[in-house]
């Protein structure tokens, strides 16, 4: 087993060797550009850019011409979000998204208030659960959009994507799905989804980084975007910009394995993603952060009481993983996400986020198990606060020294 | 980030982690920090009353490796110091000797309010004045 153990699969994966091989030739022998028409170098990285594009539709049951390549999800959501705002704007200027939005869609939705949006922000339940009620009293006359991601990257929750769907639908107003991290975890349909945009990107299924793509309905409504990006008028003229064809080819690959590969991948996910948790969840005062039934299959977020994070991610520095502290970067804020659920900020300081893969193995998560329970109990008895939890003292009845 | 070595060891070996009796008349008990600060240090003094030295010290921190570092530090710099020797222990020794990075020098900072904490715990017990914050050099 080699060490660190990566443990960080909703950051990015491994590329899969099957999508490198496939990606080689496009640099060196293949490398023409897909929009040249006047020779062999041009249609072959066409051809393959088309059969791509074939790969990455029916992995998500849309139709090819509704995949619109771009350089990863941030730059997809950006287009979705700007891209409707301009082209609806006569329409209205509402759009409704959620708190725990990745950075993409929120610090998008704030650029957007400066252009005139109004934004709704739902606030989701302490599981991280939306319901159909607080989408349907949000729509208003003038709302043109509503963007609720797929599968959320710091728990894993799920949101009941279809049934939003349905009710945006009704209403006519647009769906959007950050699903960066849902596409080739489990199984979706756009259309089964009632999705009309979706963004979503290679690197977290195994392809390479660099390069992702919007899902742009195109039937039942017909959805068009204001391009962000200007020039030669590629993918239908909705983002400019020569197409990264070896970043193609790995993401078409990726996408083909993911759907062939998908239902035992995640059988076997499951079962060391629940063992691990299972174990985790038996150290005292260690609690789930998120539904646990509505959930992506890879991950689990846990949270370590009478820990301290910063402290925590030393004591296991053999395991790659995230954290909800934000105690190593310049802010001292802890994890957004983790806060909106409710949790308070030493729970959320003391958050461990574990992403597993089809490359985790038995062996990783039992060294996983022994390394973060003998941290947290080595670090529970040296602190004064499991001391005085386990004397019974009230934390929240102590005058603390604030400095 | 990068730790130094010291840091590394005093926060995989930590000295002289653990309690003493805080209700007895030599022991003085210094409990600063807060937890939703990330940082809570106890440390506590056993004082020779006939001697005036510090026989015996301990820490139990929650906290980064910093953190846990210069308490395990600060405990081993007592021992055997007089409180009026341990009065002299300065926060920036603290980061020197751990060469803790700047934005670790409040957990030096903490562990000389702990060491303050402690020693006037220690002083009202033997019915002393405790010493002000102003008359606490720097």
């Amino acid at each position: 087993m080699k060490l660190p153990v990566y443990l960080d699969n909703n950051a990015t994966t491994k590329v899969d060797p099957r999508a490198l091989d496939a990606m080689i030739p496009f640099f060196t022998e293949d490398f023409g550009n897909a929009a040249s028409r006047n020779h062999p170098f041009g249609w072959k990285a066409e051809e393959a850019v088309d059969h791509a594009r074939e790969q990455i539709a029916t992995l998500i049951g849309a139709n090819e011409k509704e995949i619109i390549f771009t350089s990863g999800a941030t730059e997809s959501n950006n287009l979705a979000l700007k891209g409707v705002f301009e082209m609806y704007a006569e329409k209205g200027r509402h759009i409704i998204t959620a708190v725990t939005e990745h950075k993409a869609i929120l610090d998008t939705s704030k650029h957007l208030e400066k252009q005139g949006a109004e934004i709704t922000y739902l606030h989701p339940a302490e599981n991280g659960l939306l319901t159909l009620a607080q989408v349907k009293e949000a729509i208003r006359p003038d709302t043109i959009l509503v963007t609720l991601m797929f599968g959320n990257n710091e728990i894993g929750v799920l949101q009941p994507i279809r049934e939003i769907g349905a009710v945006c639908k009704k209403h006519g107003v647009l769906f959007h799905s950050d699903a960066t991290q849902a596409v080739g975890k489990i199984p979706l349909d756009v259309i089964d989804d009632n999705i009309d945009l979706m963004s979503f990107t290679a690197h977290k299924m195994y392809g390479p980084k660099g390069i992702g793509a919007l899902y742009v309905r195109r039937k039942n409504p017909r959805v068009k975007v204001t391009a962000q990006m200007d020039g030669g008028g590629h993918e239908r003229g909705m983002r400019s910009g020569t197409l990264n064809v070896p970043g193609i080819v790995g993401f078409g690959k990726a996408a083909e394995l993911a759907r062939l590969e998908m239902q035992s991948d995640t059988e076997r996910i499951i079962k060391m993603r629940d063992r691990l948790e299972n174990s985790l969840l038996m150290l005292e005062e260690s609690y789930l952060n998120g539904s646990k039934e509505h959930r992506l299959p890879h991950t689990t977020n846990i949270s370590f009481k009478y820990v301290e994070g910063e402290g925590l991610m030393m004591a296991i520095k053999d395991i790659a993983v995230s954290s909800g502290s934000a105690c190593t970067s310049a802010s001292l804020e802890p994890s957004y996400v983790l806060k909106s659920l409710g949790l308070d900020d030493e729970l959320a300081h003391s958050s461990l986020r574990f992403g597993l893969s089809r490359y985790t193995t038995d062996e990783e998560i039992d060294f996983t198990i022994k390394c973060v329970t003998d941290a947290v109990n080595r670090l529970r008895d040296m602190s004064p606060l499991w001391e005085m939890f386990k004397e019974g003292i009230d934390l929240k009845s102590v005058q603390w020294t604030e400095h | 980030m990068a730790y130094s070595e010291k840091i590394i060891d005093h926060y995989s070996n930590p000295r002289n982690v653990g309690t003493l009796d805080k209700d007895s008349p030599n022991v003085g008990t210094g409990l600063v920090g807060a937890p939703e600060c990330g940082d809570v240090m106890r440390l506590q003094i056993q004082v020779n009353p006939e001697t005036g030295v510090i026989e015996d010290a301990r820490f139990k921190t929650f906290g980064c490796g910093s953190a846990i570092a210069s308490s395990s530090l600060a405990t081993e710099w007592l021992k055997g110091k007089s409180v009026d020797q341990a009065l002299t222990i300065d926060n920036m020794d603290i980061v020197e000797e751990l060469a803790l990075p700047p934005v670790k020098i409040h957990c030096s900072v903490l562990a000389e309010d702990a060491i303050r904490a402690a020693i006037n715990d220690y002083r009202v017990k033997q019915c002393l004045e405790p010493i002000a914050e102003e008359k606490w050099h720097h």
